[in-house]
């Protein structure tokens, strides 16, 4: 793909991506650092993997559309297909999103703690990359108007990591006299950042610390069953936005 | 060369195009006028495949704009205002299109002319209006393509731009070419136009070639010409 080159050096000249990076290290670095104890570190990084993670994601993405918009459309002029320029713009935004995350998770985290729990950290955090700059391409291939694409990749921000568990106590508490479990299942896989808070836990074993969810899960699948299945759930909720951003941008007028 | 036919294009309430029937054929140099918002740049975009016609179709040399994208090799497309990433080089974006268009059928002579190689190493981000312009005018001549369409092609360009564009939409005038100008500003361009295609509120209103149009309205200066249809078509309207 020679255009996903020019994107992506295009991402890395404007150095945010860059600063990005050395702010994961930092933190991450510094955890380890900090903890004695390398699982509690990553306990506290789990945290900020779930909250920063998504709304990086999701803010670089619309920035990034909406600055490309006009480059888009002289791709377009090109005797180029719509799929391909969407997509290279995609690769473009994975490649280097991740590549930060990699650098500055995933390097101290492989020198400091480089087992399953630390594997397993990284393979989430990274969907969890990809599935939100999927869901921001979405919203930003729909709204026209950049100060509308920003705001609503926000309000998935909000909706996704706080909104949702609110709502989710409250139909747990409210229905606490029936038998939950299916429905729990069914509820916190329609919520990417709990099923990647999931994916982690199952791998712990901190039962105090897992959840109501995260103790369904294991019960329902046990351990193996329950990270394959939520890893391909994550891979869905990454697929399904972008599918639906590329059949939004094949129809739209630029 | 380029045939439209019967094209509607709404954008919400907005009706942009109502119905435009057009043939575009190889050696004219069309100059495509009408007021502002009169559909001009819609009528672009959509030979383009910018933008999706709710209804009718457009082909060029044959081939169904809304299929396969191939049938934009055979165009060059200066827009009337290109704005690039900030951060890329004038080199870099030279390249890029060069990979990406991938012939070795290759016309340098605008970028010599407008001197791209002293901007090379300048991020895009940084250049005026104006040099822009003229990055965009040596991309769209510079795969030497049959279809040459051209936004509003002297917007933004100093005098000396002008006429080394001009020269050279004259030289390609005699390639058998087909070249579409949207322009406001008249007298820049009309030594070289061959047709005018006068559009107003999403309509064609015609499209003839010069002689006729001097004919018709008595007058010899396109410029002329066309301020006398304007008066017309508004005392028909009042």
């Amino acid at each position: 793909m020679k255009l996903t080159r020019y994107v992506l050096y295009d991402i890395l000249r404007n150095k945010i991506v860059l600063l990005y990076a050395a702010f994961l290290f930092l933190i991450t670095a510094g955890l380890f650092q900090l903890e004695e104890n390398s699982s509690k570190a990553i306990l506290s990084l789990l945290t900020i993997v779930l909250t920063v993670l998504p709304l990086v994601s999701l803010i670089f993405t619309t920035i990034h559309y909406y600055n490309s918009y006009e480059f888009i459309e002289l791709m377009l002029a090109q005797p180029l297909s719509r799929t391909r320029v969407l997509l290279s713009e995609y690769f473009g935004l994975v490649l280097s999103l991740l590549g930060a995350f990699w650098l500055g998770v995933g390097l101290p985290v492989l020198f400091y703690s480089p087992d399953a729990i630390g594997i397993s950290l990284l393979i989430t955090g990274s969907l969890l990359t990809l599935v939100f700059i999927s869901m921001a391409l979405f919203t930003s291939v729909h709204a026209r108007d950049k100060a509308k694409g920003i705001g609503l990749a926000l309000l998935l921000w909000f909706y996704f990591s706080l909104i949702y568990d609110g709502i989710l106590l409250m139909l747990l508490f409210a229905l606490s006299d029936y038998p939950m479990e299916k429905l729990t299942l069914l509820l916190s896989a329609l919520n990417p950042i709990d099923l990647a808070r999931i994916v982690i836990m199952l791998k712990m074993d901190v039962s105090a610390l897992m959840g109501y969810t995260g103790a369904i899960y294991k019960n329902f699948f046990g351990n193996a069953y329950g990270t394959i299945f939520t890893l391909g759930v994550l891979i869905l909720w990454a697929a399904f936005p972008l599918g639906l951003a590329k059949r939004k941008f094949l129809k739209k007028d630029m | 060369m380029i045939v439209i036919e019967n094209l509607y294009k709404r954008f919400g309430k907005l009706e942009v195009l109502k119905g435009i029937n057009m043939q575009f054929n190889a050696g004219e140099v069309v100059s495509l006028i009408g007021p502002n918002g009169s559909g001009k740049t819609t009528l672009i975009k959509a030979i383009l495949g910018l933008i999706k016609p709710d209804k009718g179709v457009i082909t060029v040399n044959g081939a169904t704009v809304n299929g396969s994208p191939a049938y934009r090799a055979s165009i060059g497309y200066m827009p009337q205002i290109g704005r690039y990433p900030d951060n890329m080089k004038v080199g870099q974006l030279l390249t890029m299109i060069r990979e990406i268009r991938n012939t070795s059928n290759q016309d340098t002579q605008l970028e010599e002319e407008f001197n791209m190689d002293l901007l090379c190493e300048k991020p895009l981000g940084t250049l005026s209006g104006g040099t822009k312009q003229k990055v965009n005018a040596a991309l769209a001549f510079l795969f030497n393509p049959p279809v040459l369409i051209l936004d509003e092609p002297t917007a933004g360009l100093d005098p000396l731009a002008t006429e080394i564009l001009k020269a050279k939409i004259a030289q390609e005038k005699k390639k058998n070419k087909l070249i579409i100008v949207t322009s406001h500003v008249l007298s820049d361009l009309q030594e070289l136009t061959t047709h005018v295609a006068y559009m107003q509120e999403g309509r064609l209103i015609f499209k003839k070639d010069l002689p006729t149009l001097q004919r018709e309205t008595g007058e010899e200066k396109l410029g002329l010409a066309i301020a006398q249809i304007m008066r017309q078509q508004k005392n028909t309207q009042g």
